[in-house]
Formats: C-alpha cells, structure tokens, sequence
C-alpha cells in the first residue's frame, strides 16, 4: 500500500477529529447533542474566506478570526437555543436537538440566501504550495491541518487538566448542582464550554474551506461524520475523538484501497456497529459520557 | 357595533350589514372577476426547481434564466398578445418535493405547462404524475439515459448524455490516442452515474482499457484515497463524470498528487464556477457541451450580455437551457394559438423543428426525443475554447 494512502488518512482524520471535539466538549459538559455544530462550522469558514478573500489577512490571522467568529456563534447559539432550555428539565434533551437543529437550519438559510448556493475556494498561494518526497505528496494546507489538530488537542486536554476554568467545567460536566454548590458559576461554565468547542469547529471549518471549498451546505458530512465519532470514541472523550476520527479516516482509506471506494461509508459504519457492540461505551467511553481531559 | 350610548343608537342601523356586505364583496369580487378574466389575462407556466439544498446552485441559475427570459418574452408584447406568469416552486432536490410542486402547479395554479425539474432522479419520479394529469412537463437540465420513455408528455430540451459523451470520446481520442483510461464517478445520483455508464461504453467501443474505476459521492470533498489508487495504475487519460463541485475538488487535487494525464469530463465541467474552484488545474480538460457561450450567433451574444448585465456573472449551460425552454414554450404556444388547452400545447411543442436557440438549433425527433450538435470545448487559461 502507497505510503500517500496512510497520510491522506492522518490529514483527513484530523480534520474529522478538530469536527468531533466541539461536538464532545458539547456534549460532555452540557449532556446535550449540538446540532447545528456543522452550520457554526461552516459560518466560521466563511467568515474565514472573507477575510482572506476580501480583506487580504493572512492565512494564520484569518484562522484566528474564523476561531473567534465561532467563538461568538458559539455564544450565540447558547444563549438563544440552549439556555432557554435547560429551564425546562424534564424536555430539555429532545428540546435542544430540535433548538440546536434549528439554529443550524437557520444559519444555513441565511447564507443560502444571502450568500448564495456556490461553492468558493481561498484565493491564497498559501493553498498552492505542495512538496514531492519520492512518492508522496505533501501540502503546506495538510501540514497546518496535522498541526492545529495537534495543538488543539494537547492545548485542550492541559485546558482540562490544568486550568481552572477547565477544572470547572469537568466539576460542572461531574455534578452540575454540586458545582453550583460549590460556587462555580455553571452559568458561565455552560457559555464557556460551548464558546470553545465552536471556536474549535470555527478552526475545522477554515481549515477543511482552505483545503477544499467553502459553501452553505459544507457542514453536513462533517457534522454526520463527527456525530459518529464521538460515538465511536467515547461520548465526551476528548483522546476519543481524537483517536476516533483517525480511526474512521484510516478505515475510510483502507476500504477505498483495498476494498471499493463505493463500500467506503459502509465499511465505516459498519467497524462503527461492531466497536459498540464489543464496547458499548466507545473507545474512550464510560456508558454516560462526561468531558474528560 | 355602535358605542355612542345614546336613545338613537338602540335603533337598528344598517351600516354594520352593509359593512359586512362590503368585506365580503371585497373578498369575493377578485374571485369573481377571475373566473371570467385571470385565465385570459396571463399565460401561466409553472417552474419546478432546486432552489435549496445541496444542489441549489443548478436550480438558482434556471431560475434566474427562467426570469430573464419571461422579462424579454413579455417586453417583446408576450405571446399571442399576453404576458407569461411564471409560478416557480422549489422541490428541494427531493423526489417527493419535486411531486408536491407538479401536484400543486397542475391542480392549485392550473397551468398550462411546467418546466423542470432540476435533477433526472426528480424527472423520474415527477414524470409519471405529469403524465397522469396530462399536462406537459420539459426538463430542462435531466440528462440520464431513460427520461425520453417515460411517457408523451415528458420532455427535455437537455441533451442527454448518451449523445454528449461519446461524442466527446470520439473526438478526444481522435487527437490524443489514448489505450488506457482511468473512470472517477459519483455513485449516488443518478446523473453522474449514467454518466460513467456511457462513458464506459463510448471508450469500449474505441477499444480504450479501463484500468482503474474509482466511486465517490456528490458532496464529498477529499479524493486523495482515491486518486492515490489511480496514480498506481497509471492510466493515460483520467474520465470523470461527476456534478461540478465534485469535478473541481477531484481534479485539484488529482494535479496536486502528481497525475498529470489529460482528463475528459461530463457535463458538471460543463460550468464556470469549474474553472473557478479548479484554477489552474482546471486547465486542459475536455468537456462536451451543448452551451458554448462563446459561439457567434447573435441571440447567444444577446443572451449573455442581458444576462451578464443583470446578474454579473457568464451564464452556464444551465441557464441557457432555461433560458431556450421558455423560448420553446413560447413557440409552442404561437403554433398551438391556445393559451390554455394543455393537449394542443403538447402537440404543438412536440412538433417543433429547427428551433434556433441560444444552445443551438434544436429539434424533436418523431419519439419526442431531443436532437441537437454537441460541442467538444477545451479549457485554455480559464476560458472554454473550441477543441
């Protein structure tokens, strides 16, 4: 097997790991399923081809900007589809799958029609630049890709572990009325945990638009595929999505090499079945996940 | 009722009757007078487009085309004295969509015919009800293998690809003499898959090898596994058939890993927003194409310009056979001298030859077939230019 095979599937696994940690942080520390991280996903992205594109920021200054502006969608989205709620326990599960997807739809129509259906790309060199090591090749955009991943995760597993606000929120994800017992404002735990899983999905998105294309319907395979993901590692797992996503892209390449590219989302689904059936909880997974770093 | 408490306002007061006589009216008159003049006044044609979803870039040019063509139909006096009403529905790329905007257009808005929709997979579901209700649907983007059987009152003014495409594998392999091709497709729908379907035959009956078929899915974004299994087989031309945004990822990065063989394309390359995703790599490939915006003909020129002007982009082969199928809507309607009788629409339409259109002279064949010159185009420095 060409060596290419197994770098494409540590670039396209880390893409599809940057895309499952917002969703595990999410859902680890809220207990809740986000779904419009795909639309907030592809919102930063253009957001980040703007800034590119129209105001001429570099590539690693567009990055940040696509960061905060998820960042900001992030706050949004809590503070009109999530916090309203949690006020109402009993239905607060299904209610916020239905908000959060609403959220989504509606981000997704705005720039349907504001925007337009069309797909843009980066008009960057930065996308341009490849080199050739024998038989392989690399791009400067595949290398951004390996390391942001990289960082993201370490930076995200010390945030956890070290930090204080990253002690709150495993406190909060724990026992979210101890927490509150205990003088944590869950308030701004909550508001801080989405804030950061979609600063991290803003990060996913410029990436993946820098890559590839940037247009209003970008995020559905990645939300999809992340969804899985976290299922996969470990419901709020943060090495699980990590290692989740390469796991998934390396089974994508190898059905696609030796198998069919047509069996692709099928052998995928399928490693996915029989990982939850041997291990329900995920790789990662205790059966009701909390955000661990 | 009356608040002015006085002696006088116990008396029965006719106003509030007749207010309420008057509201009624209001509402009923409209009515009234439609019955007898709406039908009259306007010609009405129904549209059936993707305008949302995954695909909403196809169906967003016909409607704009659709939209530009009316303006100048109506402009130039309408047809046999009236004005064309457009009623334009969005199927959301969805069959079922697809089969509530026929349901709703023929029974709701009666009209006299409908254009669309955008996807063969929706033709094919939408086509047997057309049919049922007896009113005339044109697709005008469906280019699958099978559209033309469905039945008398379906129609296409989209050549199909089982024309296209071998012709475009004739005249490349003419010239570059290829033995060995490698064949890219997407697998989940149904255009894109008829596609590499006729591909596969048009290249066996050149005696051209297939040593590599790769499948992908519309709306994937990284080929990488793929092409990295076709650059081991080392074809001398890559075949890809597949909509546009896929076409442009895939050969991107085809370019980028090093395959450089010349790639022949179906009708997604057939866009500019091709050239413009695929930039440089884009460069070289051959595409058969019923539009060619760049060809000499005074309509085409005036098409573009009117349409350039009032949406500022070039229009792409979608837009032009939007554009063109009004035209031919129109043209039915002129010889059928009727408005409104949907069985003389249908055969007045399916009688029409040497229709010259912005896409080329067209005509339907006896079976209602559509009969048109593909063009076999090259891109050279981000613009189509004849191969």
């Amino acid at each position: 097997m060409p060596i290419q095979q197994l770098f494409n599937a540590l670039t396209l696994g880390s893409t599809y790991s940057l895309v499952a940690l917002g969703y595990t942080l999410v859902f680890g520390t809220l207990g809740v399923v986000n779904m419009a991280h795909g639309e907030v996903f592809m919102a930063a992205a253009f957001v980040g081809l703007w800034l590119t594109n129209t105001l001429g920021v570099p590539v690693g200054l567009a990055l940040l900007g696509a960061v905060a502006a998820g960042c900001f969608l992030g706050v949004l989205l809590e503070w009109v589809a999530l916090s309203p709620m949690r006020r109402h326990p009993e239905i607060a599960t299904l209610a916020t799958l239905i908000s959060t997807m609403g959220f989504g739809i509606l981000l997704q129509n705005l720039f349907l029609t504001f925007v337009g259906p069309e797909s843009r790309t980066f008009a960057t060199p930065f996308k341009e630049v490849a080199w050739h090591i024998g038989g392989l090749t690399v791009t400067a955009v595949d290398l951004l890709m390996i390391a942001v991943a990289v960082v993201i995760m370490i930076g995200l597993h010390l945030a956890l572990s070290r930090t204080k606000l990253g002690k709150a929120i495993r406190a909060v994800a724990e026992n979210r009325v101890a927490a509150s017992l205990l003088g944590i404002d869950v308030k701004r735990i909550n508001m801080a945990a989405v804030a950061v899983a979609s600063g991290i999905g803003g990060a996913a998105g410029m990436l993946v638009g820098l890559a590839f294309a940037v247009h209003p319907t970008m995020g559905l395979p990645y939300g999809v595929k992340g969804l899985a993901i976290i299922v996969l590692g470990g419901m709020g797992s943060v090495p699980g999505a990590m290692a989740g996503g390469l796991l998934l892209a390396l089974v994508e390449v190898l059905t696609i090499q030796f198998i069919a590219a047509s069996w692709r989302d099928a052998a995928a689904f399928a490693v996915l079945f029989i990982l939850l059936v041997v291990r329900p909880g995920g790789l990662f997974g205790r059966p009701f996940g909390q955000v661990r770093a | 009722m009356d608040y002015n408490c006085n002696g006088a306002a116990r008396r029965p007061s006719l106003a509030p009757i007749a207010r309420t006589l008057l509201v009624i009216l209001g509402l009923v008159a409209p009515l009234l007078a439609g019955l007898g003049t709406a039908a009259a006044q306007t010609i009405k044609i129904g549209a059936v487009l993707t305008l949302t979803g995954d695909v909403a870039a196809y169906g967003i040019a016909q409607m704009d085309a659709l939209i530009l063509a009316r303006d100048m139909i109506n402009e130039a006096g309408g047809v046999l004295g009236q004005p064309i009403e457009l009623i334009i529905e969005d199927s959301r790329g969805d069959k079922n969509g697809a089969i509530n905007a026929v349901s709703k257009l023929t029974s709701r808005d009666r009209v006299l015919a409908i254009v669309g929709p955008t996807l063969s997979a929706e033709m094919f579901a939408v086509g047997p009800v057309a049919n049922r209700s007896r009113v005339t649907i044109m697709g005008i983007s469906n280019t699958a293998v099978g559209i033309d059987e469905i039945g008398p009152w379906v129609f296409r003014n989209s050549l199909p690809e089982e024309l296209v495409l071998p012709e475009t594998v004739r005249r490349s392999h003419e010239r570059l003499g290829y033995a060995t091709a490698a064949l890219l497709y997407a697998n989940n729908d149904d255009f894109s898959k008829s596609g590499a379907d006729t591909f596969r035959e048009a290249l066996a009956a050149h005696g051209v090898r297939i040593v590599a078929t790769e499948a992908f899915q519309t709306g994937d974004t990284d080929f990488r596994a793929q092409l990295t299994k076709v650059a081991s087989a080392n074809p001398d031309v890559l075949v890809i058939s597949s909509l546009y945004k896929e076409a442009a990822l895939l050969l991107r990065q085809a370019r980028q890993l090093g395959l450089t063989q010349p790639v022949i394309g179906g009708n997604g390359f057939n866009a500019p927003e091709f050239i413009e995703i695929a930039g440089e790599a884009g460069d070289g490939a051959i595409v058969g194409s019923p539009w060619f915006a760049g060809r000499d003909h005074p309509k085409v020129r005036e098409f573009v310009a009117a349409y350039r002007a009032r949406y500022g982009t070039e229009p792409n082969q979608f837009a032009a056979q939007a554009f063109d199928a009004l035209y031919l809507f129109a043209e039915a309607i002129r010889i059928a001298q009727s408005t409104t009788n949907r069985q003389a629409f249908r055969d007045a339409l399916a009688s029409i030859k040497n229709f010259d259109g912005v896409t080329g002279i067209f005509t339907f064949d006896e079976n209602g077939r559509p009969r048109m010159d593909a063009n076999v185009l090259q891109v050279k420095d981000g613009a189509y230019v004849e191969f």
